[in-house]
């Protein structure tokens, strides 16, 4: 693998995207007035939640905010780079055009994750920055080094998680051809992700834990941004990104195998 | 020349999943989905020289694209060995992906929202052509290809000609040794096809490439294909010169004669030619394919002919026989 050439064929991705989405000026307008009032609605939403009670699952409401920061910014990221290149996974195959992907001499998992890019997600992102800094401070976090690191290697190990689990239920396409609903549903339980798990009874917590790793998604990188996470949490997280991306690259490359392409 | 392309004994069978008509058998197909194994290609060998042009020629659904997809690597042989170019096809390794491409007529890789000059740059980049290098091959191919205004039209404006000649380029960029052409002149216009043929022609005399083409236009297969592989029901029916095949399915050419005055055509009705029928002053003689010049030196030097008529039967008559028979023995 030759980095530098990786690097430029991403330079190119990025350039080809921006020029094929500033084509349509009002879809990226669009876009950003969806990304507001979606974090508007969800944090209208929280705001019920916690007007009754101080505090739900030991989170206070300006706590809950760091999750919803989370959330919007892995939304932002889903936005940017999964939901264009990921969903169109599912296209490739049912149109056979993943042939051209695979006679190219480059990584296909690479070619197909990072081919597109919505720039319209870089303002979720941004919002989602902005909430996260506006957390910190009214939740007055003290910032230093460790904690930054630790942060960002929670948040980075969150994206991992995110981006195998979709990647993982895109792949199984190769044989059942149709999987855009398994991917809705996936977006759909993470949604769950802008809440505190504490929050949710032990049996769902379990299961957001081990099926579908929501926990180590939203709630373990808030819990390091508050303080409160222990060392164990985080070296799991590692480890669960770890085993999910390794996982995703296997099965892909495992699936390959039975690509039958699209009939002519 | 060496073989480029080596196949022995190549098999390969898909699992097919069937359905009944109506509710009963949606619902049944959703619960209990019933699949049977198909052999698409059954034991098929053949070798292709470097170079060579060849067509493969067969029905729809006889396995020619499952043929060239084994061949470039994009589906796993159930049996048989394959090499191309010296590698293993469905390895995909970088350096035999370097040297191969495909064309698929009916699918397309160019970006639809941006100028085709985009996806070049964007192919140059996937292998690893620095700007200089791809701007030459760039202007050199688009020269080939006659285009020039078009590389900077989005995709979405270019007419299907176009689409096609800009296709072309990008699958071209890294200059390939081996095309697979997938039926690439479907959809297009007479013109347009014609140009197709005629850069295929120029871009195999210069580069010496080898070409493996699929098309249900025979013009495409008569122009550039000297050798033909006819796939019949995933079995190889015939593989040799398209010219032998030819005069082994229509060995014979009709030939008519306006004699100059009825005197000639009735001395030439008697003369022992094989006659089709005769009207007044022109007369329809058979003449067989080999025999086909002296016959003509005999007709001009012995009697007065006004003018004179060679009926060929037209050539995708010759080839539907092909597609419906399975052996042919030449």
């Amino acid at each position: 693998m030759n980095p530098r050439k990786y690097l430029k064929v991403y330079s190119k991705f990025l350039h080809t995207s921006l020029a094929s989405e500033l084509e349509y000026k009002t879809n990226i307008l669009i876009d950003l007035i969806t990304a507001i009032l979606s974090l508007i609605g969800s944090i209208f939403l929280l705001s019920i939640f916690f007007q009754n009670n101080g505090s739900i699952g030991g989170w206070k409401f300006e706590e809950a905010l760091i999750i919803q920061g989370i959330y919007t910014i892995l939304n932002g990221i889903t936005n940017t780079w999964f939901n264009p290149n990921l969903s169109e996974i599912v296209k490739h195959i049912r149109e056979g055009t993943l042939d051209f992907v695979l006679l190219k001499p480059i990584d296909s998992q690479f070619f197909i994750s990072f081919k597109k890019l919505n720039p319209s997600g870089f303002l979720e992102i941004m919002i989602g920055v902005c909430l996260l800094l506006f957390s910190i401070r009214i939740n007055q976090i003290n910032l230093n080094l460790i904690f930054l690191i630790l942060s960002l290697i929670t948040l980075i190990c969150s994206i991992c998680i995110l981006y195998s689990l979709w990647f993982f239920i895109s792949t199984t396409t190769i044989w059942f051809v149709k999987t855009w609903n398994a991917t809705e549903v996936l977006r759909s339980f993470l949604y769950i992700g802008r809440f505190p798990l504490n929050s949710f009874s032990f049996s769902i917590r379990i299961f957001f834990s081990v099926f579908i790793p929501i926990a180590f998604i939203t709630t373990i990188p808030s819990e390091v941004f508050l303080g409160i996470s222990q060392l164990w949490q985080i070296l799991l997280t590692v480890i669960v990104a770890i085993i999910f991306l390794v996982t995703s690259r296997k099965f892909w490359l495992f699936a390959l195998r039975f690509y039958s392409s699209a009939s002519s | 020349m060496k073989n480029i392309i080596d196949v022995k004994n190549l098999s390969k069978s898909f699992d097919i999943s069937s359905k009944k008509p109506g509710l009963k058998g949606t619902i049944a197909h959703f619960f209990n989905r019933k699949t049977k194994s198909l052999r698409v290609i059954n034991d098929i060998s053949f070798e292709i020289k470097e170079g060579e042009i060849v067509g493969f020629l067969g029905a729809n659904g006889a396995g020619k694209t499952t043929i060239l997809k084994i061949l470039c690597g994009l589906i796993y042989p159930s049996q048989g060995s394959i090499l191309v170019s010296g590698f293993l096809p469905f390895r995909r390794k970088d350096n035999f992906l370097k040297n191969i491409t495909l064309i698929m007529g009916q699918k397309q890789q160019l970006i639809w929202d941006l100028p085709p000059i985009e996806s070049f740059y964007l192919n140059a980049a996937i292998y690893d052509l620095d700007r200089f290098e791809a701007k030459k091959r760039i202007k050199k191919l688009s020269d080939m290809l006659e285009i020039d205004e078009e590389l900077f039209i989005p995709v979405r404006k270019l007419s299907l000609g176009q689409r096609m000649k800009s296709e072309l380029l990008a699958a071209l960029i890294h200059e390939p040794n081996i095309l697979f052409l997938d039926e690439p002149t479907l959809g297009l216009d007479i013109n347009a096809q014609r140009n197709l043929r005629k850069f295929l022609k120029k871009y195999n005399k210069e580069t010496n490439a080898t070409i493996c083409l699929t098309s249900h236009y025979m013009k495409d297969i008569t122009s550039l294909c000297k050798r033909v592989i006819c796939v019949h029901n995933g079995s190889i029916s015939y593989d040799g010169k398209l010219d032998l095949l030819l005069n082994k399915l229509s060995p014979i050419k009709e030939i008519l004669l306006v004699c100059r005055s009825e005197e000639d055509a009735i001395k030439l009705q008697n003369s022992g030619f094989s006659i089709k029928n005769k009207t007044k002053n022109e007369i329809t003689i058979i003449v067989e394919n080999k025999s086909i010049t002296t016959s003509l030196k005999t007709i001009l030097d012995n009697f007065d002919i006004e003018d004179l008529y060679i009926n060929e039967p037209p050539v995708d008559e010759i080839i539907g026989k092909i597609l419906i028979k399975k052996d042919y023995d030449i």
